[in-house]
């Protein structure tokens, strides 16, 4: 998968995640290079989102380093979350503001511009026209989900990071979802994503994997993303 | 689609507006404060007697511990709704400074509930019958001394967001803090009535108002990156 001439987008070396004295993960190394996307399978509780925390900088491994195009992402934050996406298990959507003035707000924080008329279009490619106005508080956990999920959309950023993104999504929005995917990887991005689904429109063998097996006091996982 | 560098400005606004957004729909963030400040000062002339003296004597102290104690009431609300919605990780993971995020939110939090303090405190002054010639005195140390509050509160807050009880812990993290604007606020209020100068007084809350200004934001955005943790 990696030639030693491709800069990965993102990689990391060595990582240790120890949560609550439970070693999660050990010596983990990991490269993804454009053009990968890269499933993350476990049962509950074996690491994944702490991984994908990891990667993302939120929270910081009891040992090792994560690397933005070899560069420690520590010292190249901006640069670093120009580049990334991360979506985690909260969909980050205030209730108080409407749709629209949630992804505009999340779109204009994250430096992409988008006048009202892509912001609506955008709000129509997740299915919520009819919804633009309606404040968050009232629409549902799918819904709440999708308005986040829109910034995919209109996302410049090479790296997405999404925790469980199919969560409380429909059947044609995961269908939609993983188009939205391939697309993004060959534009030459790269997705990190953890489900529980098999991503139904890729090849099997188009999807690395990552499996983290959580044992007791066993530091055993299988890394076969190579 | 293009990605544009937001200005520092640009970044500041959208952030405070944002919030005022979310505050003037949550209304219960402004008016809660408001009223818990003019309930307290209000119980006071009650339960002490209608005396002039008395009450004049005690009403720098009532208005000023009043006002720190809403303020302390209100800070929960400046982190807490975003840490538990997501988007204070989205904001962390922004590109834009933190500093600057940080620094938003909370003269957004001191606009919601330290300026309307500062409007209403001269009518609370006059059923306390303060000093004619502390009226000034009072105004200069509000408007000077609640963004100490919200500054340095932010801080206590940052820390104790990840907990789910913090509260208790707010308090004692952040009312030893409070203390020297309570005591030079109080004592330039007491020094005017006595027509006497307190530029001193002022400029010691002054200065704690720059530094806070300055420093604050830095360690919330370092205590925030620790509480995501």
């Amino acid at each position: 998968m990696q030639t030693n001439t491709v800069i990965p987008l993102i990689s990391a070396s060595n990582l240790t995640c120890i949560r609550e004295e439970r070693l999660l993960f050990d010596q983990l190394n990991l490269e993804v290079n454009a053009g990968d996307i890269v499933q993350v399978e476990g049962p509950n509780g074996s690491g994944k989102t702490s991984l994908l925390r990891i990667l993302a900088g939120l929270s910081q491994p009891f040992e090792g380093e994560v690397f933005f195009s070899n560069q420690l992402i520590n010292q190249s934050r901006e640069e670093f979350h120009q580049n990334l996406l991360y979506l985690g298990h909260l969909p980050g959507v205030k209730g108080e503001m409407s749709a629209v003035e949630n992804l505009s707000f999340n779109l204009a924080l994250h430096g992409a511009s988008a006048s009202s008329i892509d912001i609506e279009q955008t709000l129509a490619e997740v299915n919520l026209t009819g919804f633009e106005d309606s404040l968050a508080s009232h629409l549902s956990a799918g819904q709440h989900r999708r308005i986040s999920l829109a910034r995919l959309y209109k996302s410049t950023a090479k790296i997405w990071v999404l925790d469980e993104p199919f969560t409380a999504i429909d059947k044609q929005g995961v269908y939609a979802l993983e188009l939205l995917f391939k697309a993004h990887i060959i534009q030459g991005g790269c997705v990190i994503l953890t489900t529980h689904q098999d991503l139904l429109t890729f090849e099997p063998t188009q999807v690395k994997k990552i499996t983290l097996d959580y044992n007791l006091g066993n530091d055993t996982f299988d890394y076969d993303a190579e | 689609m293009a990605t544009t560098n937001l200005s520092y400005r640009s970044v500041f606004s959208l952030v405070l507006k944002r919030d005022l957004t979310i505050a003037m729909r949550h209304k219960d963030d402004i008016i809660n404060p408001l009223l818990f400040f003019v309930i307290v000062v209000t119980l006071f002339p009650l339960g002490i007697g209608p005396e002039a003296q008395t009450l004049s004597r005690i009403a720098p102290g009532i208005i000023w511990v009043a006002a720190l104690l809403s303020t302390l009431l209100s800070l929960d609300r400046l982190f807490k709704s975003d840490h538990d919605d997501g988007s204070l990780e989205q904001m962390l993971l922004s590109p834009q400074p933190v500093f600057i995020l940080v620094l938003a939110k909370i003269v957004a939090h001191w606009l919601i509930t330290g300026l309307p303090l500062i409007l209403i405190a001269p009518l609370l002054a006059v059923l306390l019958h303060l000093n004619e010639q502390s009226y000034v005195a009072l105004m200069l140390t509000l408007l000077l001394g609640t963004p100490v509050l919200s500054l340095l509160g932010a801080i206590g807050v940052a820390l104790t967001v990840g907990i789910k009880k913090g509260g208790v812990l707010l308090s004692l993290l952040v009312l030893p803090l409070y203390i020297p604007v309570l005591i030079f606020a109080t004592n330039a209020i007491d020094t005017a009535a006595l027509g006497l100068p307190y530029d001193g007084q002022l400029a010691i809350i002054a200065a704690l108002f720059i530094g806070s200004l300055t420093l604050a934001p830095f360690a919330v955005g370092a205590a925030l990156k620790v509480s995501t943790n």
